[in-house]
């Protein structure tokens, strides 16, 4: 935070991604600094959860790189793959919690995989990581007992559970109530603010981008690629871009409650 | 709308007025007068006999004690009004209530809805091109998935610790408790038909006796491993498929593999273990039940008694005889695994798709299981054991 140039955590080099023959994204590049809550918007199709999940290593890029902390991600072999993997959590669309097994040990796995802790310990880090996310109590409950709301946060738990650098979000709130919706983006700006993680977040909820957001990219699927980038806020007001504005600018109401100081906004990082 | 009185009366809530349509000419106008409720699930009047007068030159509709409605009225009003515009009439509405009119606004315009696209018919060359395609690659993905299984299982020989011993005890558990009842009933039987079939031929030859030999040649080197592996290609290798394939749609295999555990390693080896291993006991277990069933029809239909025809099968299966068999189970509760778990993994992302991969977990299971079958057979016969 205090350094004047911002410390890069994530490249994105020229990346293409698609499925087959066709090509949903080219030509995509652009970096996310280290404790930076960045964003990844755009209208629906236009390939945010394609660009997420080649970013995650589930689609193999085109052609490009991704790279994490200066090592490449695309080129890794398998060893030094799972040491990057290591570093980051992602929370699914639909929570993806494996549905055979308890919440308790669902973020367990993560710890037994990747740590030599001995079984109390991960109990411990597991009870802690639950309570994290409003959810002691819940240890012993499988994920068909959860609601919506409580998938997601336990996912959240999971996807702390290693304590990652880097956590990546697809669409944190779709299909959660306003409220729920609000205590998810509070829960990320605690666990930023707490354990200094860098966030990635696929979103179309405005308010929360306008909550959260430090720097957005906004994708289009005519250009196949970024449009623009920048502060949201900066981003509605200048943006010379037709589409940027229309996008931002769609709820009269979500760009004024912006202007109100209880959306708890910290400094931006860089400059 | 004789058929609607002969109804039996429904509470008094739900009964409805039938649906009336008035037609009178006045003047130049023909006044069409609508009244009683339109139900989508009533019968209601049609234009026949109304359109296709040629003497109107407008036509205005009018309510008269007009009940509830729905869709039904809009439908019938959008009819009449396409036929006035066809025919160069004028088509009122004006006395209608309100919220129908602006409906009947709402949808003015809408074409004639087109007809069902057909669904297109491949030829049967084409369809066979596109099946022998999908087997290809089939096999392909097969091959690289035993590929895959061989490395794992190689890996966990040598870190048996991080092995999911729990996961395959589990799943050896689910798979003898799910197939023990139908194994039961379905080897019994089978011996029980063979034993008939073999009664037929031999008692001609006062020859009733053997039998007990042909039965337990029969069951114990093909018809018990072969049926309990069918059976477990059923369950168990289905289940298999419907697991791991809504682990697939459900984002979960996604989130293991970001974790940078390996599927294969984590869910499908597992598995593949415990029915391999589950299958010779199972098919040890049939053989037992197929005996059972022919010493039950020689004991009750040919009055062989049952220690008679213990002592004949005793002397006619030997080891070598039980032996290849349960081999061959062994390789059969393989083809079963990996069927299955090859067709959860590589599901399409959707409810229809799981559906498809289960399917054809059984198709490929079955069919797995009838070619080792075959390849056993020939070996066998060039070893003459
Ligand atoms: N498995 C797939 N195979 C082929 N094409 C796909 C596949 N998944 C997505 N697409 C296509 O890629 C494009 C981008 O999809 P993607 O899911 O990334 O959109 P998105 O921006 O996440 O949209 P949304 O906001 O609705 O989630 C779409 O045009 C879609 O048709
Ligand atoms: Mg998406």
């Amino acid at each position: 935070m205090k350094s004047d140039t911002p410390k890069t955590v994530i490249e994105v080099k020229n990346l293409a991604c698609g499925y087959g023959e066709t090509v949903v994204l080219q030509k995509v590049s652009f970096s996310v600094h280290s404790r930076e809550l960045f964003f990844v918007i755009g209208g629906s199709g236009c390939g945010k959860s394609t660009l997420l999940r080649c970013m995650i290593g589930l689609l193999k890029p085109l052609k490009g790189d991704v790279a994490y902390f200066g090592k490449s991600f695309t080129a890794a072999d398998a060893v030094q793959r799972r040491d990057i993997l290591k570093t980051f959590g992602v929370l699914y669309q639909n929570s993806a919690l494996w549905s055979s097994m308890t919440l308790a040990e669902n973020v367990s796995l993560p710890l037994e995989e990747h740590t030599s802790l001995t079984r109390e310990d991960r109990l411990e880090i597991t009870t802690l990581k639950l309570a994290q996310v409003g959810l002691s109590g819940s240890e012993e409950l499988y994920p068909s007992e959860l609601s919506g709301g409580m998938k997601k946060r336990a996912a959240l738990a999971r996807a702390l559970a290693l304590d990652p650098a880097i956590v990546f979000f697809d669409e944190p709130s779709t299909g959660l109530d306003p409220i729920t919706s609000r205590e998810m983006d509070q829960l990320i700006l605690q666990v930023r603010e707490t354990l200094g993680t860098t966030m990635v977040i696929v979103s179309h909820q405005l308010s929360s981008i306008f909550r959260l957001a430090d720097r957005v990219i906004v994708l289009d699927h005519k250009t196949k690629g970024i449009i623009a980038e920048g502060a949201p806020r900066e981003l509605a007001a200048t943006s010379t871009d037709p589409r940027v504005r229309d996008f931002l600018n769609q709820d009269e109401d979500s760009s004024k409650r912006t202007k109100h100081p209880s959306a708890v906004k910290p400094d931006p990082i860089s400059k | 709308m004789t058929a609607r009185q002969q109804l039996p009366e429904a509470g008094t809530e739900l009964r409805t007025a039938t649906a009336k349509l008035e037609t009178g000419q006045s003047g130049s106008e023909c006044l069409v007068k609508v009244g009683g409720d339109w139900r989508l699930s009533e019968p209601v009047p049609s234009w026949t006999g109304v359109l296709g007068e040629k003497t109107a030159t407008s036509m205005r509709v009018v309510p008269e004690g007009l009940g509830k409605w729905d869709t039904t009225l809009v439908l019938f009003l959008v009819h009449g009004q396409a036929w006035c515009a066809k025919s160069k009439k004028d088509f009122h509405v004006e006395a209608l209530p309100k919220n129908l009119q602006a409906l009947l606004r709402q949808v003015a315009g809408i074409s004639e809805p087109k007809p069902m696209a057909k669904t297109d018919v491949k030829s049967t060359w084409g369809l066979a091109g596109d099946m022998a395609k999908m087997w290809a690659s089939h096999a392909m993905e097969m091959v690289s998935f035993i590929g895959e299984c061989t490395l794992g299982f190689m890996d966990a020989a040598k870190k048996p610790r991080q092995f999911r011993w729990m996961d395959c005890l589990f799943e050896m558990q689910q798979c003898w408790a799910t197939s023990l009842p139908i194994v039961s009933v379905v080897s019994f039987l089978v011996g029980v038909i063979l034993a008939f079939q073999a009664a037929i031929q031999l008692r001609q030859f006062g020859a009733a006796i053997f039998v007990a030999d042909l039965v337990g040649l029969a069951v114990v080197r093909e018809m018990g491993p072969m049926m309990a592996a069918v059976i477990v290609a059923g369950g168990t290798g289905a289940g298999f498929a419907a697991q791991l394939g809504n682990m697939k749609v459900g984002e979960e295999i996604d989130a293991l593999e970001t974790l940078g555990v390996s599927a294969v390693d984590f869910l499908a080896l597992p598995r593949l273990l415990a029915v391999t291993l589950m299958m010779p006991v199972l098919a040890a277990y049939a053989n037992v039940l197929g005996v059972l069933g022919g010493m039950f029809v020689s004991a009750t239909m040919l009055d062989i008694p049952a220690a008679a025809y213990w002592i004949e099968t005793q002397a006619s299966v030997g080891v070598l005889d039980v032996t290849t068999g349960l081999i061959k189970s062994l390789f059969f509760g393989l083809a079963v695994g990996l069927a299955g778990c090859l067709r959860g993994m590589k599901c399409e992302r959707s409810a229809a798709g799981v559906g498809a991969a289960t399917s054809s977990a059984v198709v490929t299971g079955v069919m797995l299981i009838i070619l080792a079958d075959a390849l056993f057979g020939t070996i066998f016969n060039v070893l003459r054991i």
